[in-house]
């Protein structure tokens, strides 16, 4: 497929698929399954058949319309936005085998607008990561919003719905709010909203007018948590699991890690925010939250709250290797991107079978959970393996490459809140692989097995990437050479 | 070609809903014509009885007018081609061809505002529609609507009369009644006075007739409890086309004449706007009753429209008009699936509504989409203006970034309550007795209520047309030379 329709197709394809599977729903639940299968891998065959132009440093570039002078709806693939939406796509597949298991497993109602919301999701996402400019970005950042509060709301009950209205006004009002401002302040000063490697605003700003602008940015693309607009992400853990998986550990707040990365990337410029001091205060900001978030994780007994705020610190994570400002970071906050998705989905997954298989979901209930579902809490030692970075999993790849970041930058802070976050990772995530292996079941515990098959083949899935990904990361790291590389974007 | 306005005005007997109909279709028609003309840079004049245009009556046809002409007929025409199945209800079949010559009789007016040059037949025009609009808005089965009306009436008939004395005042000082001459004559006078008092009659009677708080007051009531069709149509237009001579009158005939003009009508109008935007919004953030609260809205969409028109610069006229256009149909398309509810609902109280998304999912989305397009998310028309208005803001200098501020907080209270009609309408539990079962608008309705809500995402993200017709207008009325 030429690139350029590719794009197009990678964006229309979800879309087309969202409205199949309203259709086949009407008809059979099995029909609907299947179209939103055929829908996710016909999206990777898509997706992934850009990745040999990229490889070879293509930019392939689409401009749909124009909707004013000087303001576009374009789209240009790049090595951040190529990682982000292969990654996305893949896990959308694995994700929709799980979801099957999930849903059926819970007997859950209102299925087909499940699935049809999450194709709609998908379809934003996709146009978040092929974005050309700040206003395709932002206009598929608000789909996206959009397009999620009917899963997160899903159960429909009362206090459903609360945390959904929490959800839902966090993000709308700090991007309304904030990330417009900052985006027609951007329009104004560089007379355009291009992402151009290297940036379009050295020189056109100064001072502390660039901290300010980076400040509205940061806090208007709420998707990506940063202290204090994080309030969403633990109220959206009421979704349904597959829900909190993809969008919550994928989609939805990767699309604000990867937003930011970008604008620091593409439209600040690394190099001249290095040289400006107002914008410091970032990477403060972000350790600040890496630290809090862990310290609050500890104090969880839910654990999906728990996930949720682990969740909070590993994307400051990202914010803090993209503030770093140099290139090793970079590609560390590029790799940490994969690297956290693949532990958290498997994470959540894990915490999701167990919730079908057992209800159980809080931690205290694990005890000895590890006999009557090896398989589930094999994965999930994995996954929380991977949070603390311990070798040999994919989560030591990229703090290798954050920290290597750090040092080049002799910022001592991050290095140590790192370190400081390493251990508050291990203190949360360890004793709960402990109660689920070695201690009793408590007596008179009710009796069940492994979630549905569906669930386990896509967790055991996700646990296997996670491996892999230790071991094979060498295409991803040199794609994501090129983000600092002096290539032509 | 400039017979869009005459047909109309010869088809007040058409006696059904088919003539009706068909009258409003060809009008609109028309109206693209005529844009398209003058989007190839002509403008239209047609001298009434063939007198030449300071003495005779002239209609003239610009940018700015053909923009709303569009509007007008467009909604006039949308509305009537939807109305057959709604009115049928609302309205007792004898009374049927009353009520469409009425409208029709409003139409005219409406577009006869809009083509005229002549400042006493804008009057004239005025009085027309208005009168047409007052049986219109009585005319359902509603008895509310009659306290509503007489409220209107009364406020109407002060606006007419004030818009009335101000002319007179001109017409003395001048001699003439055509705008253009009138333009060109006032820098004559040497008595300032009059014409001072005269434009702040203008600006106060035009401002009671679009409803600029706090002049607002007959608004809500009036939209709330007239026939469903009638408010679709009357919200989409009605207040805009008094928006439309407002500026037209300001820009055109005192802004480059009168010293200070430009200060005083910021200073007048800036304040009203940011006011109408805020207190509207949050009237309507805490409103209980479907129609109510759109109607509360469009105050405050008016008060958007006049503060792109304060500005006095390109920017902000362009702005103001592009709004009109979207916010027209936003609020049209918004109506148009109220109108579909009400089918189904005979208590539009939000809480009221539950369990509607079961049983009219395609109503509901219709109206999801309209009502998006009135937040301003970007890929919808609403979006356009908003962006178009705050650039109009941050060029007018250190005012700017306050306004934009106002700007996004009035959107973020428009997420509010449109967000409030979206969960009473898929997330509530639908009422104890009220049946679920799946029962759709009728399918005329609910074509048309669809073409308004994919018009909204059409012009979201391919704006030219309007957006060319708006920098036209900018540009005749700010740039000088009409």
């Amino acid at each position: 497929m030429i690139p350029e329709t590719a794009i197009l197709t990678a964006i229309c394809l979800p879309l087309a698929g969202a409205l199949a599977i309203a259709v086949a729903g009407r008809i059979s639940p099995n029909l609907r399954e299947a179209t939103t299968l055929l829908t996710a891998a016909a999206l990777i065959w898509v997706v992934w058949g850009l990745l040999p132009t990229l490889m070879a440093g293509g930019r392939p570039a689409v401009e749909v319309s124009e909707v004013m002078p000087g303001l576009t709806i374009a789209f240009r693939v790049e090595p951040l936005g190529m990682l982000f939406a292969a990654l996305a796509s893949g896990l959308w597949l694995i994700n929709s085998v799980y979801s099957i298991g999930y849903m059926r497993g819970n007997k859950e109602k209102n299925q087909t607008r499940f699935y049809v919301c999450f194709a709609l999701a998908l379809a934003a996402t996709m146009g978040v990561a092929f974005a050309g400019n700040l206003f395709t970005l932002f206009l598929f950042y608000e789909v996206l919003t959009l397009s999620t509060y009917p899963l997160v709301s899903h159960k429909g009950d009362e206090a459903t719905v609360r945390s959904a209205r929490v959800y839902l006004g966090v993000l709308l009002c700090t991007s309304i709010g904030l990330f417009l401002p900052a985006i027609i302040w951007t329009y104004m000063a560089a007379g355009t909203g291009d992402f151009v490697h290297g940036g379009i605003l050295a020189g056109k700003l100064e001072g502390p007018a660039i901290g300010l602008l980076l400040g509205l940015f940061v806090f208007g693309i709420g998707k990506a948590a940063v202290m204090p607009v994080h309030r969403w992400l633990p109220a959206a853990m009421v979704a349904p699991t597959p829900v909190s998986a993809l969008l919550h550990a994928v989609a939805v707040v990767k699309a604000g890690v990867f937003a930011i990365t970008k604008i620091i990337v593409y439209v600040f410029g690394i190099d001249f925010l290095f040289a400006t001091p107002s914008s410091g205060w970032l990477l403060y900001m972000a350790a600040f939250t890496i630290i809090t978030a862990s310290l609050v994780a500890l104090r969880q007994t839910n654990i999906k709250r728990l996930l949720a705020y682990s969740t909070i610190a590993q994307l400051s994570y990202v914010v803090m290797a993209a503030a770093t400002l140099k290139p090793l970071a970079e590609v560390g906050a590029a790799i940490h991107m994969v690297a956290h998705a693949f532990g958290k989905i498997t994470l959540f997954f894990a915490a999701g079978a167990i919730y079908v298989a057992s209800k159980k979901t809080e931690i205290h209930q694990l005890r000895g959970i590890g006999r009557r579902m090896p398989w589930t809490m094999t994965a999930f030692t994995i996954g929380a393996l991977s949070m603390i970075g311990v070798p040999p999993t994919a989560g030591f790849v990229s703090k290798w490459y954050i920290l290597a970041g750090a040092f080049e930058a002799e910022n001592l802070v991050a290095v140590f809140t790192i370190i400081a976050s390493t251990v508050l990772n291990a203190a949360y995530f360890l004793p709960i692989l402990y109660m689920a292996w070695f201690e009793r079941e408590e007596a008179g515990a009710k009796a069940h097995g492994e979630a549905p098959f569906a669930a386990v083949l896509a967790l055991c899935i996700t646990a296997l990437l996670t491996l892999a990904f230790f071991l094979f990361n060498g295409p991803v790291i040199e794609l994501e050479s090129q983000v600092v590389r002096a290539l032509p974007l | 070609m400039l017979s869009a306005p005459l047909i109309v005005l010869l088809q007040p007997r058409g006696l059904a809903w088919a003539g009706a109909t068909a009258a409003g279709l060809a009008s609109f028609a028309i109206a693209i014509a005529l844009a398209m003309a003058v989007l190839d840079g002509q403008t239209q004049v047609y001298a009434m009885g063939g007198w030449a245009a300071p003495y005779g009556i002239a209609l003239e046809v610009d940018a700015f007018s053909a923009l709303v002409l569009l509007l007008v007929t467009g909604a006039g025409a949308a509305a009537l081609l939807a109305a057959r199945v709604s009115v049928d209800r609302q309205i007792e079949p004898e009374r049927q061809p009353l009520f469409y010559a009425a409208w029709l009789l409003g139409l005219a007016g409406l577009a006869g505002i809009v083509v005229s040059a002549d400042a006493f037949n804008i009057f004239v025009f005025m009085e027309i529609s208005s009168l047409a609009s007052y049986i219109l808005i009585a005319g359902g089965p509603d008895r509310r609507a009659l306290p509503a009306v007489f409220k209107y009436l009364i406020m109407g008939t002060i606006g007419a009369t004030f818009y009335l004395i101000g002319v007179g005042l001109i017409y003395m000082m001048t001699g003439t009644l055509n705008l253009a001459d009138m333009q060109a004559r006032i820098g004559d006078v040497v008595a300032l006075n009059p014409i001072l008092v005269a434009a702040g009659f203008i600006t106060i009677g035009l401002a009671l007739k679009a409803a600029v708080f706090p002049l607002h007051v007959w608004l809500p009531n009036a939209y709330t409890h007239a026939p469903h069709m009638v408010t679709v149509f009357l919200a989409a237009c009605a207040t805009k086309v008094a928006l439309y001579v407002l500026i037209r009158f300001d820009s055109m005939v005192f802004q480059d004449r009168l010293s200070d003009h430009e200060f005083q009508f910021t200073l007048f109008a800036l304040p009203l706007a940011v006011l109408g935007i805020l207190v509207a919004s949050s009237v309507a953030m805490f409103e209980g009753h479907l129609k109510r609260l759109l109607a509360t809205s469009s105050v405050a969409q008016i008060g958007y429209i006049l503060l792109g028109a304060s500005f006095v610069s390109e920017a902000g006229i362009t702005a103001s008009a592009m709004h009109m256009f979207n916010h027209a149909l936003a609020k049209g398309g918004l109506f148009l699936a109220v109108a579909c509810l009400a089918f189904h609902f005979r208590d539009l109280r939000l809480s009221e509504l539950g369990g509607a998304a079961r049983r009219m999912p395609l109503t509901c989305a219709a109206l999801v989409v309209c009502g998006l397009s009135l937040i301003g998310v970007p890929g919808t028309a609403g979006f356009i203006s908003k962006w178009l208005l705050i650039t109009a803001a941050l060029e007018s200098g250190l005012w700017g970034w306050s306004l934009v501020a106002v700007i996004l907080v009035s959107s973020l209270m428009a997420v509010v309550y449109i967000w409030r009609i979206v969960e009473a309408l898929y997330f509530q539990q639908a009422s104890a007795e009220g049946d679920t079962s799946f029962a759709e608008a009728p399918l005329q309705l609910l074509l048309v209520t669809w073409a308004v809500a994919l018009l909204n995402i059409f012009f979201g993200l391919f704006p030219h047309l309007p957006l060319a017709l708006a920098n036209g207008s900018a540009a005749l009325l700010v740039g000088g030379a009409p």
